[in-house]
């Protein structure tokens, strides 16, 4: 089981040199001279170069690329010209608030969509089941800019019941905080409950059917015991494969929530990133959020590997 | 409860069906038999006779699409098809047991053995988790396992095929059932190994007196272990005798086409293995006829008109086929004018 | 289905058989396995209504998309004739609706073509080759997989700039990886199965057995990658409008209706919910169509 593991971390690390190297070229793509945005068009044509000189953008493209990744090694992402800063204590402290709905979202759609795919499964072709899978179909299928927008039209601006845009404060209480928190956790949920509940399922019903759960049965074994600590147990692995997934690109849902939300995380920050041609910010959030993937995705197949006995034993490899 | 009925286990007229969206399939269509204790009887018959689902019908073990239709099942005077669920719940694994066909599939397979024979015992015993854990200890050591206490930390892919279903029998003798139900129990073991798991169950029979319903469609398997012979055909008994009986006096054409389907070490090595011609009728066009008719050499017009009683033709050897209607009987081995 | 004259049973057996499983192989054909589901249908007539809207776009269209009419700005749904309303420049928003189909479903496919193009011969090289070309192919493609979908064709899209094709292509770019790793693992099943090694002992060319055997068993999951990827590119398209880096104004796409009607959602919340619905409605077709075809395909699934 070790070896899977070591293997498996080993196997990130080319993913990770991969990501770098991209993110670094395109962010060079990017047409525009980096030091004439920060400037503004009415700077002189010796500040221009004197800046370049600065930022290293006259070396040639080979030194630029190992100096960004010495940087990268030294958590130094270079410098933020639209908000004036060092990007890497920036991106950390829009992380909490990203992370505080992020994580709300998973943790509900976890809590929501296991049991209503496991009862679905179960109660296959009934009106539970018929119910609960349309609804989840059209929770995958739906825009999730446009559904944020429903909510603020229906809860905000219609019944006034909730805040439309910004973070609560602890100043004004728990209630501000979490009032500011429904709309958007909503919205971040919506795919997660879904796609869990789907996959959990179509999981559940293929480990039903196996042999091991009929044996089960026939040993007079409790019905709950028999679903839930047997055959929940072997339906868990590819549900686990997918709330990482949903872990992983939880960022592009934070990316159009927080946007709608005016949510001050590091969605919106890559927007204004993206919109103010912020060079080292770019580079920045999409590295940390490629990153973040990548070492989520690590840790999720390390608990697959804990929690399936069988992926050590037949030489740990879906690869 | 009422420790001294005649027979232990009693099947009348059994007939499950499966509902599906293509029509109804008569898997079981009128099926009796008696298991006496300390007895075994075989099922005989090929996949889709219905001896399988004889056997989960008996514990009422249906996929959601199966329904017994018509008939009784008592077991130690109860009848199975009308108890409650949580009596159901306390017979399986502990009165009646059961043993599928392929031990590498019969065990969860994220459990550690050990844990799912202790979850076993302690959902129908009163006992700690230790004792629990000593008793399956003790099982294993019975059946034979070497270093059982190291076993049962094992996951079931650690342990060969013959290791698992000696592991599975261990599991269904720890309540000390009153019936084992095998359900082709070596079918998908090699063939040193399975020989090896049936004396094992003999041994184990004589020791705790326990019933086999034994399912197999291999007759040589019969001959070794049982006392009864029952052989079905689409869903239906064509013929039933005790096994010295049928061995000496086989009169149904299925079961003759079943005899010479099996190998012999005494046979001519250039003599070739007969098989039975055809294949099984649609299940769910039974019913109106002999359903061996259409594979059957020596059919007549009335076969493909009437559904044949069964006759009692010797005591204890019954029969459903319309050439042993006692008046002109056939013997295996004649040939028909 | 079960009943039958009891004196013509013998002779019957045989043919009623064979009229059974007539009536089954009829009714196990691709064609009727989907027709019989009912959620892939309910997909098929949506994904069918979108694509005739789109097609025939200035027949149904009952106005100029483009037509600007001030004196007409921001009239609600039904008033003067004008079914869905109007926007802020007084277009319809029916027409821009239909015309907007157009463009949404030809991004979405197009990108999505692109990608299954681009990604199905990437893939095809990665699993037949294999050794240090797939591995390299295959980190690249697990890199690029890491960047969240809608920021890569973010920075795509500020690298290419603006327009209705480069749209297309940061969408088609994006799902590249994804085909190329499906078609290798594809290949690498197939690969092995007797008949390919069969073909190789017989001395038959790599490109015949890669075209002629590979790539034929790999297809009915591309088919429904293919699908169901359609529907979140139409997604991607929608959430480029809406970050107001996808398609842009005047051309009508789903994307960018909803972007403008997010500016006046509190006086006239028409526009972006009757946009977001047709994006949904549309989505939700892709998705259901796609499952059916899945369950076709792969009867394990089905249940």
């Amino acid at each position: 089981m070790l070896r899977t593991i070591l293997k498996r971390v080993l196997q990130a690390i080319p993913v990770l040199f991969v990501v770098i190297t991209v993110t670094f070229i395109l962010t060079r793509l990017i047409p525009g001279d980096p030091a004439l945005t920060m400037l503004g068009p009415q700077a002189t044509a010796q500040a221009v170069d004197a800046l370049r000189e600065r930022l290293g953008l006259n070396l040639p493209l080979w030194q630029q690329f190992i100096d960004y990744i010495l940087g990268v090694f030294q958590g130094d992402f270079g410098w933020s010209t639209s908000y004036n800063t060092d990007v890497m204590p920036l991106i950390l402290s829009r992380l909490p608030a990203t992370l505080s709905i992020t994580l709300t979202a998973l943790v509900i759609a976890v809590i929501i969509g296991i049991p209503i795919g496991v009862e679905s499964a179960l109660k296959q072709n009934t009106w539970f089941d018929y119910v609960f899978m349309v609804l989840a179909l059209v929770g995958v299928s739906m825009p999730i800019f446009w559904l944020g927008l429903m909510l603020v039209l229906t809860f905000s601006v219609n019944l006034g019941l909730l805040p439309s845009m910004g973070m609560g404060s602890m100043a004004n209480g728990i209630g501000d905080v979490i009032s500011h928190m429904v709309l958007p956790v909503f919205c971040l949920a919506t795919i997660p409950t879904s796609t869990i509940a789907r996959i959990s399922r179509s999981s559940m019903l293929d480990t039903i059917g196996s042999d091991y759960i009929k044996s089960l049965r026939s040993r007079g074994i409790r019905e709950t015991a028999v679903i839930w600590k047997h055959a929940f147990k072997n339906a868990l692995p590819p549900i686990v494969t997918v709330l990482g997934m949903q872990l992983a690109s939880a960022f592009t849902g934070a990316i159009l929530t927080e946007s709608i939300f005016s949510w001050p995380g590091i969605g919106t920050l890559i927007v204004n990133a993206v919109n103010s041609r912020d060079y080292s910010l770019i580079q920045g959030t999409v590295l940390f959020t490629a990153v973040v993937f990548v070492v989520v995705n690590l840790i999720v197949d390390i608990v697959y590997t804990l929690i399936n006995p069988r992926v050590s034993y037949e030489g740990g490899g879906q690869d | 409860m009422a420790e001294n009925h005649e027979h232990l286990l009693e099947v009348r007229d059994l007939k499950t069906y499966f509902h599906t969206s293509a029509g109804v399939s008569r898997a079981v269509d009128g099926v009796s038999f008696t298991l006496d204790r300390g007895k075994t009887l075989g099922i005989v018959g090929e996949s889709g006779s219905g001896k399988s689902v004889t056997a989960s019908s008996v514990i009422r073990l249906l996929p959601k699409t199966g329904k017994i239709e018509q008939g009784s099942i008592t077991f130690d005077g109860r009848d199975m098809t009308t108890i409650s669920d949580k009596e159901l719940l306390a017979i399986r694994g502990s009165d009646i047991a059961m043993i599928y066909q392929d031990p590498m599939t019969s065990l969860d397979p994220v459990f550690k053995v050990g844990n799912q024979m202790v979850e076993l015992i302690l959902s129908h015993e009163k006992m700690s988790k230790a004792e629990a854990r000593k008793l399956a200890v003790e099982m294993l050591r019975r059946v034979g396992i070497p270093e059982p206490e190291r076993r049962m930390d094992s996951y079931p892919y650690e342990l060969s095929g013959g290791m698992c279903q000696r592991v599975i029998i261990a599991m269904s003798m720890c309540c000390h059932p009153k019936i084992i139900i095998a359900d082709e129990p070596t079918t998908a073991l090699d063939v040193t190994v399975q020989s090896q798991v049936l004396d094992l169950l003999k041994e184990l029979q004589d020791t705790f007196g326990t019933s086999i319903l034994l399912i197999t469609h291999n007759l040589g398997i019969v001959w070794k272990m049982a006392d009864d012979v029952m052989v079905m055909y689409a869903g239906r008994t064509v013929e039933h005798a005790s096994t010295e009986e049928l061995y000496a006096n086989p009169l149904h054409p299925y079961t003759w086409g079943l005899l010479d389907s099996m190998p012999k070490l005494s046979d001519n090595a250039d003599e070739d293995l007969k098989t039975i011609p055809g294949v099984p009728p649609d299940l769910r066009l039974t019913g109106a006829c002999c359903n061996f008719c259409n594979r059957c050499p020596y059919a007549t017009e009335i076969c493909e008109r009437e559904v044949p009683e069964t006759r009692e033709v010797a005591p204890g050897h019954f029969v459903a086929c319309h050439l042993q209607d006692g008046k002109g009987s056939l013997k295996r081995g004649e040939v028909r004018r | 289905m079960a009943e039958h004259t009891p004196q013509t049973r013998g002779a019957l057996s045989v043919e009623a058989q064979i009229e059974m499983v007539k009536r089954e192989r009829r009714a196990n054909s691709a064609w009727h396995k989907l027709s019989r589901n009912k959620m892939a249908v309910v997909g098929l007539v949506i994904v069918a209504i979108m694509v005739f809207m789109a097609v025939f776009a200035p027949l149904i269209s009952p106005q100029d998309p483009n037509f600007v009419d001030m004196t007409k700005a921001f009239l609600p749904p039904g008033a003067e004739g004008h079914v869905f309303g109007t926007d802020n420049y007084g277009r319809d928003l029916l027409s821009r609706i239909i015309y907007g189909a157009r463009i949404s479903i030809f991004v979405a496919v197009g990108g999505t073509v692109f990608g299954a193009v681009a990604g199905v011969l990437i893939g095809l090289v990665a699993g037949f080759f294999g050794g240090i070309v797939d591995s390299v192919i295959m980190r690249i493609a697990d890199g690029l997989m890491s960047f969240p979908f809608v920021l890569l064709a973010l920075i795509l899209m500020t690298i290419l700039g603006q327009g209705t094709f480069n749209v297309i292509l940061a969408i088609g770019i994006g799902n590249v990886p994804y085909f190329a790793r499906l078609v290798r693992g594809q290949v690498h099943i197939v690969k092995n199965e007797e008949y390919c090694n069969a073909e190789r002992v017989l001395g038959a060319s790599p490109s015949r057995i890669l075209f002629t055997h590979i790539l034929p068993n790999a297809i009915s999951p591309i088919i429904v990658y293919f699908t169901l990827n359609v529907a979140s590119a139409i997604i991607s398209e929608a959430a480029l409008s809406f970050l107001g880096m996808g398609i842009q104004p005047p051309t009508a796409s789903w994307g960018n209706i909803l972007s403008g009607g997010r500016t006046c959602l509190r006086t006239s919340p028409h526009i972006a919910t009757v946009s977001g619905i047709f994006i949904l409605l549309t989505v939700l077709g892709f998705n259901l169509l796609g499952d059916g075809i899945r369950d076709v395909f792969d009867p394990k699934q089905k249940r």
